[in-house]
């Protein structure tokens, strides 16, 4: 039970960078949290990789192909080791893929749109991916132990993809005045998408995943610190960002921009993006007719006719 | 595997497999990875199989595809003792006896006096 004494030395704990291993006591209201963040993180490793598997057939080489199928097969691995942190905390995986495919649960903004060419593959691996390894760096350091070492593992992987990503967009402003602009019409379509990716600013004394140190930033801090970073190298290769009120303050250090749509925002997440129901309908076929190897593997063998 | 007709295929929604025996019991298992040849043994992470054999495929999968790892053990986490009593673990003594940190304090004073004392002989 939650008695008060132990309740506040756990939080006490963990606000004071304490970690909490999957055997020890933690309040239920902690449990629950850990397993949401976690689920809604998996979910979105799972549908993250459709939108570029579009693309492995039509790879333009052989090294691209491998490299995609690569970063593909990472991405499910991290969905694979992200569930098995989140059914540790309670919920079945069976039950996390049920609620995932009937749209009850989450998965990034950025995985409901559609990938319109291979330049936006170089866009995602590069900039969609660099978004998350900000927030997935600071996950490095969450209070619930597992999920912290696995996302120590998922940075180093990722950061692969963003290096895969950058020589993709790099050969493509290095290639035709065509190849060029297939990469500024790429950027065009995904800066909206990746400004709204960290969520709206929030009011960091009133996060409860926050104080308990499941996630150690706030929305705010990951989009500026991504900002900080990644504007001056999107600028430094010509390209043009598609807001014209982003710019740095000199005197605060703080990025301005233009005020991400978020209601754009909350129906794409919510399943009404411009790709949500058919890579949902894509995710539901596949888990059926993958169902036989779930079976083979998960029961005894049926007796011989 | 019946190699018998078409392999069942369900549809959205199909959980539980038509005929098929009751689930098997999965297992956790914890992974431990090596990263070089003399290393420490690191915990990687857990993961459910019904078996040994399966477990340790999934280990290989999960943590040594991109070969970062030279060898796994891969652990029944029921087969885990976790001992973390701070009574056993941390006890409240003064054990600076046992760590070369009980041996600093007015090290260099002691070495100083004592080379002073011996007057330069060599």
């Amino acid at each position: 039970m939650n008695d008060p004494a132990r309740l506040q030395a756990f939080n006490r704990h963990v606000a004071s960078g304490g970690k909490v291993e999957p055997g020890d006591w933690m309040p239920e209201e902690y449990r629950r949290a850990v397993g949401k963040f976690v689920e809604m993180h998996a979910n979105s490793e799972l549908m993250g990789v459709l939108p570029e598997r579009e693309w492995i057939l039509r790879a333009p080489t052989l090294r691209r192909k491998l490299a995609l199928t690569a970063k593909v097969q990472d991405e499910v691995g991290h969905a694979q080791l992200l569930y098995r942190v989140a059914e540790d905390l309670g919920k079945p995986r069976e039950a996390m893929l049920a609620d995932l495919l009937a749209g009850k649960t989450k998965f990034h903004n950025v995985f409901h749109y559609p990938t319109r060419s291979w330049a936006d593959v170089g866009i995602i691996a590069w900039l969609v991916d660099a978004a998350a390894i900000v927030a997935q760096q600071a996950l490095r350091e969450s209070s619930y132990a597992p999920y912290a070492r696995t996302m120590k593992k998922i940075c180093w992987e990722e950061s692969v993809h963003i290096l895969h990503g950058r020589d993709v967009v790099l050969t493509l402003v290095n290639g035709t005045a065509r190849q060029r602009a297939l990469v500024q019409d790429a950027l065009d379509r995904w800066w909206g998408p990746l400004m709204q990716m960290h969520g709206p600013p929030t009011d960091p004394a009133k996060d409860r995943d926050l104080a308990w140190r499941i996630k150690t930033k706030d929305n705010e801090t990951l989009r500026q610190e991504f900002l900080n970073v990644y504007v001056p190298r999107i600028r430094e290769i010509g390209l043009e960002i598609p807001d014209p009120e982003l710019g740095k303050d000199p005197e605060t250090g703080r990025w301005h921009y233009t005020e991400p749509d978020w209601r754009e925002l909350y129906a794409v997440v919510t399943g009404h993006g411009p790709k949500s129901a058919e890579r949902l309908a894509f995710r539901q076929l596949n888990y059926g007719e993958t169902q036989w190897v779930r079976d083979t593997v998960l029961h005894e063998p049926r007796a011989a006719a | 595997m019946s190699t018998e007709g078409e392999p069942m295929v369900g549809g959205p929604g199909a959980h539980v497999a038509e005929g098929g025996g009751p689930p098997m019991s999965l297992e956790i298992f914890e992974v431990f990875r090596q990263e070089k040849e003399g290393g420490p043994m690191v915990h990687g992470g857990s993961l459910l199989a019904p078996d040994g054999e399966l477990a340790a495929h999934y280990a290989r999968e999960l943590y040594g595809r991109r070969q970062e790892s030279v060898r796994l053990w891969v652990v029944k986490r029921s087969a885990i003792h976790d001992v973390t009593d701070p009574d056993l673990l941390q006890p409240p003594m003064d054990r600076s006896f046992k760590k070369p940190v009980g041996y600093s304090a007015g090290i260099k004073q002691k070495l100083a006096e004592a080379r002073e004392r011996a007057g330069g002989q060599e």
